[in-house]
C-alpha cells in the first residue's frame, strides 16, 4: 500500500544491521532482525533525554489546551453577555489568516520577554488553539439546558457547572482535542528548532534533524532513532483512530 | 386585577444599558475567556498588526528599528531571489487539484460498510500523524539514486536509468510536492468522508432508481453535494501550498539551484538566519496577501456555482 509501505520500510531498515541501506535490489525482510541499531542511538545519541523533553512538552501543551480552550468555549457557547459576537468573529477571522505571519514578530516578543530557549517560549504561542475552542463550543452547545438549569436551582457558581456539569459530559470532544493536540506537538519542529538554542531541551523532531546531520554516515542510526520517535504516536492513533477521526470530521461538517 | 397591581418598577439600568446582573454575568463570561484572549492577543492578533507595521521598518533586533516606508517593497520588485521564492510557492499550487481528486477517489472508496475498513481508513491516515522530520527523512532515502523508489520503477521499465529525484533540479519540486501527496492525502480524505456521510444515501438512491450510471450518480450526484467539502479541503491545501516549508527544510534545503526555494523558506532564511526582520515582514505580508486573494478567488468559484458540474 503506498500509505503504509514507506512507514514498513523504514522499521525493516531499523531492524538490520548488515547490508546497505540502499543497493539493488533493496532487502525488505529485516533478517536477521536486531535492535541494536536501536541501542546503538539510545547510547550515543541524547535519545533518552529528547524523549523526556518531548513527553514533557506534550503533557504541558495538552493540559494547557484542556483548561484554556474549554474555559473560553463554555461562556461563547452558553452564555449571553455583550461582545459575544465580535469575540466570535475575531477568533473565527484568524482560521483564514495565515498563521506564519506571526512567527517573526512572536520570536521578537520572546526575546523581549526573555523566554528564547525556555519552554515556556515554546508552549506560550500554541497554549490556546482556536480550532480547539470550536471544537468545545460545539460540545458545550449539545449539552442539555436542564442539566444546567437544575445545577442553577442547587445553587451551583457558574465555575462549579463548568467544572463539575458541563466537563464530564463533553469528555469525548476533550479526549478528541487532547488527541489532536498531542500529536500536533509531539511532531512539531519548526518552532521549537526557532526558539530552543541548547541541544538538551530538544523535543524528538528537533533533536533528530540535528542528529541526522551528524550521524549522516549512519543511516540505519537515525533510522532508528525515527522508528523511537514515530512509533508512540501510531500507536495512540491506532488505539484512538475512532476518537481522532470522528473529532476531525465534527470538525469538517462544521 | 392586573390594573390593580402596581407598576413594575423600571428596570434598574445601570452602565451602558445593563443591569447589575447582567454586569455580573459579563464579567463571569469575561474572566473565563480573560486567559484566552490575553495569550491571542499577544502571540496571534498582536502579531498581525505589528508584522505588518514591521515590514516598514529596518529591525535587526539589536538596534532600534528604522522607519524606511515602502522600500522593503519596492526592494522586492528587483529582488532575484523573491521572484524565484513566489514561482516556486505558485508552481506548489499544481498539488492541490490532484490531492483533491485523489482524495475525493479515496474518500468514495473506503465510504462502505465493510468490516475492517475502519483500518483501511486508518491505514491511510498513517502518514498525516506521522512527524514530517520522520517523512522527510525516510523519503529523502526512498528517493535517492539508489532509493527504492528508482529500483521500482526501474524495474517496471519506467525509466531508462536511476534519477536523484530530489537532487535534480527539473524534478525536485515535484518530488518534493509528491511527499506533500503522501502526507495529506489521508487527512483531505477523512475530511471528504465526513461530507460524504453528511449527503446520506437518499440522493444516490433516487439517482439509481432513476436509471443513473454509477459515473452519472457520482458526477451529476454526489460531487455537486459535495462542493462544501471542497471548498473547505481545496482552501486549507492551497493556504498550505503556498506556505510550504517543512518538506522542504527537511528534504532539500531550498535547493538544488534554488529549485524548491519557496515564499517560507526565504521568510525564514531573512527572518531567523540573516536577522533581517523588516525585510522577512516585508515579504510575509506579501505571502499573506497571496493566501487571502486565493481564499477569496476559492469562496467565489465554489460558492457561486462557477463551476458548473450541474
Amino acid at each position: 500500500m503506498f500509505t503504509a509501505f514507506p512507514l514498513v520500510w523504514l522499521l525493516a531498515v531499523a531492524l538490520r544491521t548488515t547490508g546497505s541501506v540502499f543497493g539493488f535490489p533493496p532487502q525488505l525482510l529485516p533478517w536477521p532482525p536486531s535492535l541494536s541499531n536501536f541501542i546503538t542511538v539510545w547510547d550515543t545519541m541524547p535519545l533518552p533525554r529528547f524523549f523526556f523533553n518531548t513527553v514533557v512538552l506534550s503533557g504541558i501543551a495538552v493540559t494547557l489546551n484542556l483548561i484554556l480552550c474549554s474555559m473560553a468555549a463554555y461562556p461563547l457557547a452558553r452564555m449571553e453577555f455583550p461582545g459575544r459576537k465580535v469575540i466570535f468573529a475575531l477568533l473565527l477571522s484568524t482560521l483564514m489568516l495565515p498563521g506564519h505571519v506571526g512567527m517573526i514578530v512572536n520570536f521578537v516578543t520572546l526575546m523581549k520577554l526573555r523566554l528564547v530557549d525556555t519552554y515556556a517560549g515554546v508552549l506560550l504561542p500554541g497554549a490556546v488553539s482556536v480550532f480547539g475552542i470550536f471544537l468545545l463550543r460545539q460540545a458545550f452547545l449539545t449539552v442539555p439546558q436542564e442539566l444546567e438549569d437544575a445545577a442553577r436551582i442547587d445553587g451551583a457558581s457558574e465555575w462549579t457547572i463548568w467544572w463539575r456539569v458541563m466537563l464530564p459530559v463533553i469528555t469525548p470532544a476533550l479526549a478528541a482535542l487532547a488527541l489532536f493536540e498531542f500529536v500536533a506537538v509531539w511532531n512539531s519542529f519548526l518552532w521549537p528548532l526557532i526558539v530552543l538554542k541548547s541541544p538538551d531541551k530538544f523535543p524528538l523532531a528537533v533533536g533528530l534533524l540535528y542528529l541526522s546531520g551528524l550521524f549522516a554516515h549512519n543511516t540505519r542510526a537515525v533510522a532508528a532513532g525515527a522508528v523511537v520517535m514515530t512509533l508512540p504516536i501510531i500507536v495512540v492513533f491506532l488505539f484512538t483512530q475512532r476518537y481522532f477521526i470522528r473529532g476531525l470530521m465534527v470538525g469538517a461538517v462544521r | 386585577m392586573e390594573a390593580d397591581l402596581p407598576a413594575p418598577p423600571a428596570r434598574a439600568t445601570g452602565l451602558l444599558g445593563l443591569t447589575r446582573r447582567q454586569w455580573r454575568a459579563a464579567i463571569i463570561a469575561y474572566l473565563f475567556l480573560l486567559p484566552a484572549l490575553v495569550l491571542l492577543g499577544a502571540f496571534t492578533f498582536y502579531p498581525v498588526l505589528f508584522g505588518t507595521a514591521l515590514s516598514l521598518f529596518n529591525y535587526d533586533v539589536i538596534s532600534p528599528p528604522r522607519f524606511v516606508g515602502l522600500a522593503h517593497f519596492r526592494a522586492l520588485a528587483t529582488d532575484r531571489y523573491f521572484w524565484i521564492a513566489l514561482g516556486n510557492s505558485v508552481k506548489f499550487l499544481l498539488v492541490v487539484p490532484v490531492l483533491q481528486i485523489l482524495s475525493i477517489g479515496l474518500a468514495v472508496a473506503v465510504n462502505r460498510p465493510l468490516r475492517g475498513i475502519r483500518w483501511f481508513r486508518a491505514a491511510y491516515y498513517l502518514p498525516v500523524v506521522t512527524s514530517m522530520v520522520t517523512a522527510g527523512l525516510m523519503w529523502r532515502w526512498l528517493l535517492e539514486q539508489d532509493g527504492l523508489v528508482n529500483f521500482v520503477l526501474l524495474k517496471l521499465g519506467a525509466l531508462p536509468r536511476p534519477v536523484s529525484w530530489l537532487g535534480h533540479p527539473d524534478f525536485a519540486l515535484f518530488a518534493v510536492m509528491f511527499v506533500t501527496l503522501w502526507k495529506g492525502l489521508g487527512y483531505y480524505m477523512v475530511i471528504y468522508l465526513a461530507g460524504l456521510q453528511a449527503i446520506g444515501p437518499e440522493f444516490e438512491e433516487a439517482a439509481v432508481t432513476d436509471g443513473a450510471s454509477r459515473w452519472q450518480v457520482f458526477r451529476l450526484v454526489t460531487l455537486p453535494l459535495l462542493r462544501p467539502s471542497i471548498l473547505l479541503a481545496s482552501t486549507i491545501s492551497a493556504i498550505a501550498a503556498l506556505k510550504v516549508f517543512e518538506e522542504v527544510y527537511v528534504m532539500t534545503g531550498g535547493g538544488p539551484m534554488f529549485r524548491t526555494f519557496t515564499m517560507f523558506f526565504y521568510i525564514f532564511d531573512k527572518g531567523f538566519q540573516q536577522l533581517d526582520l523588516g525585510y522577512a515582514a516585508a515579504l510575509a505580508v506579501v505571502l499573506a496577501v497571496a493566501v487571502m486573494a486565493l481564499s477569496a478567488v476559492n469562496f467565489r468559484v465554489f460558492r457561486q456555482g462557477g463551476w458548473s458540474y450541474y
